[in-house]
């Protein structure tokens, strides 16, 4: 058996050579390293999420010193009733728009699955929406496509139907932002190709032998199988979800009567527009709240359908 | 024969609905791309996706400013301050990737945790002190909002991608390196440097357009006008033209995401794993 580098350097420390000790710690060198990402994090991360908990307590519009307030701002978003509409308006687009998304990635990405001619074109064209979706250039686009006289009830009226003023009715405005997000499945659809790639092909052959039908393979061996990757994707999509900002900036702007008043554009209006700075900071820290609930309500229900085990 | 059949028509249904698919996500995007080469009185009226007559007029007066805004130096700025990010997030995420994944230090367990907490923050939280402190620093209208937090390892997802692969670097090098006397520093800079290339694409990749679709960042941080990027210039744009612009925003629209379009056909194999990775690892 030959002798390892690491055999040599014990060996060159027995014999009482100047050594390398290998397991020492390299604090001198490591927080060298670690200098940039340590003044980001203490600057920018903890101490800015510190500082926001302290001026949601406070009065601020940037000019004068921060004026201590008590739960004057909490107080103050109860009874807003901006604040209740922006919290309905996102929840509605999270519990939709997810499951939608995640529903479409998988069912694609089963379609995918399977190696035939020009299947990189077609994931390639089906992945293109997901990277571009979130700018500005592509949010214009979608506005237009909605529009009154747009491509979408272009073809409506072929089929003799009157389209909707898309965005210009309430009821139908979230619907066009809920389609823009569904658009975007790309990512999610990545994730569960990969996830279906590594899914060994045995249990669907023994399945098959056993007279289990398509619907059964799937139910019993795909969903189980791919389950922490659907969790997986839940969690990011309804974090994700919560964060949408630029798409309903660009296309509706919280109208038609605040029917898309998102809880982030909200919070952008009240901080950076108003200068409200403490009034936004409650309202960063109520997100944080909200968002803590609904992942730690996910990862108790994971306990139920979630299998790390096959 | 009935089984090839079988087969053939199997194949047939998937062909057919992936090119449905296919057609439905692109048409958004392609519906624009042909409307921008649309004279203006033709691209509500007509019916037909393909323009009968094109025209590259909308080009040219969105990037000479004969539209009223001239986004020429915007497409400068975005692509100033992506370029700037891609080397910053390049720089953070590499020393601190390699310390995390390499060294031995006081605290790595706790720091690496926190971390990896941070990635599930939204940027909100942070957002409004971030805002101050540049506000305080005389730092709004600049790029350096924008610009410096990448330098400081701001985006946990491009640490953590490093320390994946730094962690998958065989150990024996390392300590080959150390007989030869190699100090952490030379050890990151010529043997574990060299092998993280792929990373370092990904990483390039993602921070590169991500940048460059931010809007939100842009928006609170830079309301010069002549300072402008792209997403500010066409949301702003799209205010304040008239009905008879729609072809130079959608002109200007296509141009902004062509950078994207670009890097995703070259780089796709990269974006793809990184993405896939992402998901596998947890």
């Amino acid at each position: 058996m030959g002798l390892s580098v690491g055999d040599a350097v014990r060996t060159a420390r027995t014999s009482g050579q100047k050594l390398i000790r290998l397991e020492r710690k390299h604090n001198g060198p490591a927080y060298v390293f670690m200098t940039p990402w340590l003044l980001g994090m203490i600057l920018l991360t903890a101490g800015s999420m510190l500082f926001t908990i302290y001026l949601a307590f406070t009065n601020y519009d940037l000019l004068s010193q921060p004026r201590w307030g008590g739960l004057q701002n909490f107080r103050q978003l109860i009874s807003d009733p901006n604040f209740w509409t922006s919290i309905r308006v996102t929840l509605i687009y999270v519990l939709v728009s997810v499951p939608v998304r995640l529903v479409a990635a998988l069912f694609v990405a089963t379609l995918v699955n399977k190696h035939v001619r020009g299947m990189g074109i077609y994931r390639a064209l089906i992945y293109l929406p997901s990277l571009v979706g979130g700018s500005v250039g592509a949010s214009i686009g979608w506005r237009v496509l909605f529009d009154q006289n747009g491509p979408i009830n272009a073809v409506l009226r072929i089929f003799g139907i009157q389209g909707p003023v898309w965005l210009g009715n309430p009821a139908t405005a979230l619907i066009v932002l809920v389609l823009l997000s569904a658009w975007q499945f790309g990512s999610e659809m990545v994730i569960f190709l990969a996830g279906l790639k590594q899914i060994p092909t045995y249990l669907y052959e023994a399945a098959t032998i056993d007279g289990a039908t398509l619907w059964q393979r799937y139910r019993r061996i795909t969903l189980p199988m791919l389950s922490p990757i659907i969790f997986f994707n839940l969690l990011m999509g309804t974090i994700s979800s919560f964060m949408v900002f630029t798409q309903v900036y660009v296309i509706t702007d919280g109208g038609p009567m605040n029917s898309t008043l998102f809880y982030v554009l909200y919070l952008y209006q009240q901080g950076f527009q108003y200068f409200h700075m403490g009034y936004a900071a409650a309202m960063a820290v109520v997100l944080l709240i909200i968002v803590a609930i609904c992942t730690g309500f996910l990862f108790l229900t994971s306990k139920f359908w979630v299998s790390y085990d096959v | 024969m009935t089984r090839t059949w079988r087969a053939r028509w199997k194949t047939f249904i998937r062909h057919a609905a992936l090119i449905i698919v296919s057609f439905l996500m692109i048409y958004p995007i392609l519906w624009m791309f042909f409307a921008s080469f649309k004279p203006d009185d033709q691209i509500f009226s007509t019916s037909s996706l393909i323009p009968d007559k094109w025209t590259f007029q909308h080009y040219i007066d969105g990037l000479t400013g004969r539209s009223g805004t001239n986004f020429g130096p915007m497409f400068v700025h975005s692509f100033e301050i992506a370029c700037v990010v891609v080397i910053g997030s390049l720089f953070s995420s590499t020393i601190t990737g390699f310390a995390f994944g390499r060294l031995e230090f006081t605290a790595r367990r706790f720091l690496f945790g926190f971390m990896l907490a941070t990635m599930m923050l939204p940027a909100q939280v942070v957002l409004i002190p971030q805002y101050i402190i540049f506000h305080k620093l005389n730092l709004i209208n600049t790029f350096v909002p924008l610009m410096l937090p990448s330098f400081l390892g701001t985006t946990p997802f491009f640490i953590y991608l490093m320390v994946q692969f730094v962690r998958g670097i065989p150990k024996d090098l390392d300590e080959a390196a150390e007989i030869d006397g190699c100090n952490p520093f030379r050890l990151f800079l010529y043997v574990i440097l060299p092998l993280t290339r792929p990373a370092l694409i990904t990483i390039s990749i993602f921070s590169f357009y991500w940048t460059w679709n931010d809007f939100f960042g842009q928006a609170i941080y830079l309301n010069n006008p002549n300072l402008f990027t792209v997403p500010i210039g066409l949301n702003m744009f799209m205010d304040n033209m008239g009905n008879s612009q729609w072809g130079d925003l959608f002109a200007m629209s296509i141009v902004s995401i062509i950078p994207v379009v670009i890097i995703f056909v070259i780089f796709q194999r990269y974006l793809v794993e990184g993405i896939a990775t992402q998901g596998l690892k947890n």
